[in-house]
């Protein structure tokens, strides 16, 4: 079978999905009013109230959310075969994703632009703001840990994509220096600096001389270095240790300085990206070499298909940009379909094309069962199967596969890079935040909560061993990273579907998606935390995994809790604006 | 001429899509500085001695513009000078 037909049903279900039910959503769910004065126009101060043009604001809102999540779980998730997660992502973006993404940004139009973290204490208490912090943090500690392994691991993998990487960071630097001092336009460096970036990767990947191996100068994988550890796991060490110097200084710069110039540089990526891929899909006509199913899974694919695609079918991340920033910038409550809802269709479409690049990317059913040969050989060779296949559907708008390889590296790298620098910057805030809750004036101090930010995190890479050898640290508390976003998503349709309720309308929009995916997070949660980790099943225990599971075991159920007595009662939402 | 046109638009609307969160972050750092120079010109207005008060003054009819939305984002309702009735 042809990958194209992946993409036309993909495409198609997204089509119909937008056209008909988001229409049906908007007119009798959330009743857009075109006359409803928006927060962008009621508190419009030029800078973070700005009524804005649905086409650009849909821009902002798709770049923000999109990054390499979208990529990695679908990439991981063909381990039980194309189908299932090709269901996942299109019903899941469908009637999932976008009432999702849609309703946190209605919800917070209709609350002062306020955030979903905001409304939530408003509903269930400060209970729910700590609840929201801790769930966060513990989501962004994992982040730091893993995406440092990933970097680490592409850079080792293609040495090539590693120049280019580094140098994107003094271009960013330029522009933002430029942009703020001269108030030029971006777009004419940006795409300069990413004209530089590519031709760097393309010239690194014909040059040897250019490619920063760290493994083959320290003597090849197996030879001795320092602190008995091996080339390869020297290698690590070093990338990661560069990393999180990275990781500190960039989240203590401002943001104008580094971080936003680059992530206007990866925006121009993830275009770029998406074009080459969808184009060279038409061109190319692969077929599909993984199968259908995989019925010899040793992991039930339920419910653990439903937490490994997080993004791309339904995240609680975007719930946090729908409401922090989108939500202030809305022109007009109706556009609030396009820009939320399409939204998540934008994301739906990175998925598709991320599913579609791993199963045809294996010249017969053999060799793709031999590296999905188990879900952790999933998990660990899923992003490089990702890279090979995006190097191979590039190579029908005849770019060499070499270098369409190492531009994807560095396409995976830089959103990466985004992720795991903004991530640190949110557990310094979210440490700071603690900090002065507890009154720990000491915690408040940027330097101080960035240390600890950088340094758990660095120890949490390197200190244990992880499955996936020296590095690997962050792996060790992957599992409960799907649950965790999953259960900011159950948190967000919950709040949605009680301020549904309380104007009596229909909430079944909100309320099924909700309990499916509490229902799978607890599920998948219960599975792992009483029988795989705890040491009571067949498995041998885990006590780290045992203890944050728990931890999130309850917070679902204090959550569960919450949510029937907050469907059960009137009042509770009484300060926030019912009016239409 | 008419292809020129919309390409320049398809372009510019790009070029917007892209640059929105960076230039709300830029606008906002920049107001952020303006707050900071607003406070030294009125430190005298906080208990803050400022040596060059007098020269300061002279500036405050370049600002009278911006001057109510400053007070605002300090925090204070209404103007605090007797001199400036913004509002």
């Amino acid at each position: 079978m042809s990958g194209i037909w992946i993409a036309v049903f993909g495409i198609l279900m997204f089509t119909v999905g937008y056209r008909y039910y988001s229409k049906f959503v908007a007119e009798r769910i959330y009743r857009l009013d075109p006359n409803y004065e928006t927060p962008a126009h009621k508190f419009q101060d030029g800078v973070d109230f700005v009524p804005t043009n649905k086409f650009v604001l849909w821009g902002h809102h798709f770049t923000s959310v999109a990054g390499a999540a979208p990529i990695v779980g679908p990439a991981i998730a063909v381990y039980w075969g194309w189908l299932p997660a090709l269901i996942w992502v299109t019903f899941g973006t469908v009637f999932a994703a976008g009432v999702h993404d849609f309703g946190a940004l209605v919800l917070s139009v209709r609350n002062k632009g306020q955030s979903v973290g905001t409304i939530a204490s408003k509903l269930i208490g400060k209970r729910a703001k700590t609840l929201f912090l801790f769930i966060i943090l513990i989501l962004v500690l994992m982040v730091n840990a893993v995406f440092a392994w990933v970097i680490s691991r592409l850079f080792i993998s293609y040495p090539a994509s590693v120049l280019p990487v580094f140098l994107e960071i003094p271009l960013a630097v330029w522009i933002g220096y430029k942009v703020y001092k001269k108030k030029g336009s971006m777009l004419l460096p940006s795409i300069i600096a990413l004209a530089v970036m590519y031709i760097t990767a393309v010239i690194a990947s014909n040059v040897p001389a250019l490619q920063i191996d760290l493994v083959s100068y320290f003597g090849g994988e197996e030879s001795q270095t320092l602190f008995g550890l091996n080339g390869l796991s020297m290698a690590f060490f070093i990338w990661i240790i560069v990393l999180m110097v990275y990781a500190y200084i960039s989240s203590t710069l401002p943001v104008w300085k580094l971080l936003q110039p680059r992530d206007y540089i990866n925006s121009h990526q993830l275009v770029v990206g998406l074009a080459i891929l969808y184009l060279g899909l038409l061109f190319l006509n692969p077929t599909v070499t993984a199968p259908m199913t995989n019925g010899k899974a040793e992991v039930s694919w339920f419910p653990l298909l439903f937490i490994t695609i997080a993004c791309g079918a339904i995240s609680g991340f975007h719930g946090l940009v729908s409401s922090g920033t989108s939500s202030k910038q809305l022109n007009k409550e109706t556009d609030a379909r396009f820009v939320g809802y399409f939204g998540a269709v934008g994301e739906g479409t990175l998925a598709l094309i991320a599913i579609i690049a791993v199963v045809t990317f294996f010249a017969s059913p053999g060799d793709f069962t031999a590296t999905y040969s188990s879900f952790q050989n999933a998990s660990a060779g899923g992003l490089g199967a990702f890279i090979g296949g995006a190097g191979q559907l590039a190579t029908g708008l005849f770019i060499p596969e070499g270098i369409a390889s190492t531009i994807v590296a560095v396409i995976v790298v830089s959103f990466a890079a985004t992720t795991l620098d903004t991530s640190v910057r949110l557990m310094r805030y979210i440490i700071a935040e603690l900090g002065s809750e507890y009154k720990v004036s000491a915690l408040t101090r940027t330097h101080v909560a960035t240390s600890i930010a950088v340094i758990s995190s660095a120890a949490l890479v390197l200190l244990p061993e992880g499955p996936k050898g020296f590095g690997s640290g962050g792996y060790l508390l992957w599992p409960l990273f799907g649950t965790s976003n999953q259960l900011l998503a159950g948190i967000t349709l919950l709040l949605i579907s009680i301020w549904l309720k309380n104007q009596n309308r229909n909430y079944l929009v909100t309320l099924v998606p909700m309990i499916f995916l509490l229902f799978m997070t607890l599920w998948a949660m219960i599975q792992q935390v009483v029988f795989d980790w705890s040491g009571l099943g067949e498995t041998e225990g885990n006590m780290l995994l045992f203890i944050f599971g728990s931890l999130i075991l309850g917070f679902t159920l204090w959550i569960l809790l919450e949510a029937i007595s907050a469907l059960s009662t009137k009042n509770k939402f009484s300060d926030i604006d019912y009016k239409a | 001429m008419k292809i020129k046109n919309s390409f320049k638009k398809l372009i510019q609307g790009y070029d917007e899509m892209l640059s929105l969160s960076h230039r709300t972050e830029i606008a906002r750092e920049l107001r952020d500085e303006d707050d900071l120079f607003l406070f030294l010109c009125f430190s005298e207005m906080f208990g803050i001695p400022n040596p060059a008060f007098y020269y300061t003054l002279e500036l405050y009819p370049y600002m009278l513009e911006k001057f109510h939305d400053w007070h605002l984002r300090m925090g204070m309702e209404n103007s605090p000078l007797d001199g400036v009735r913004c509002c």
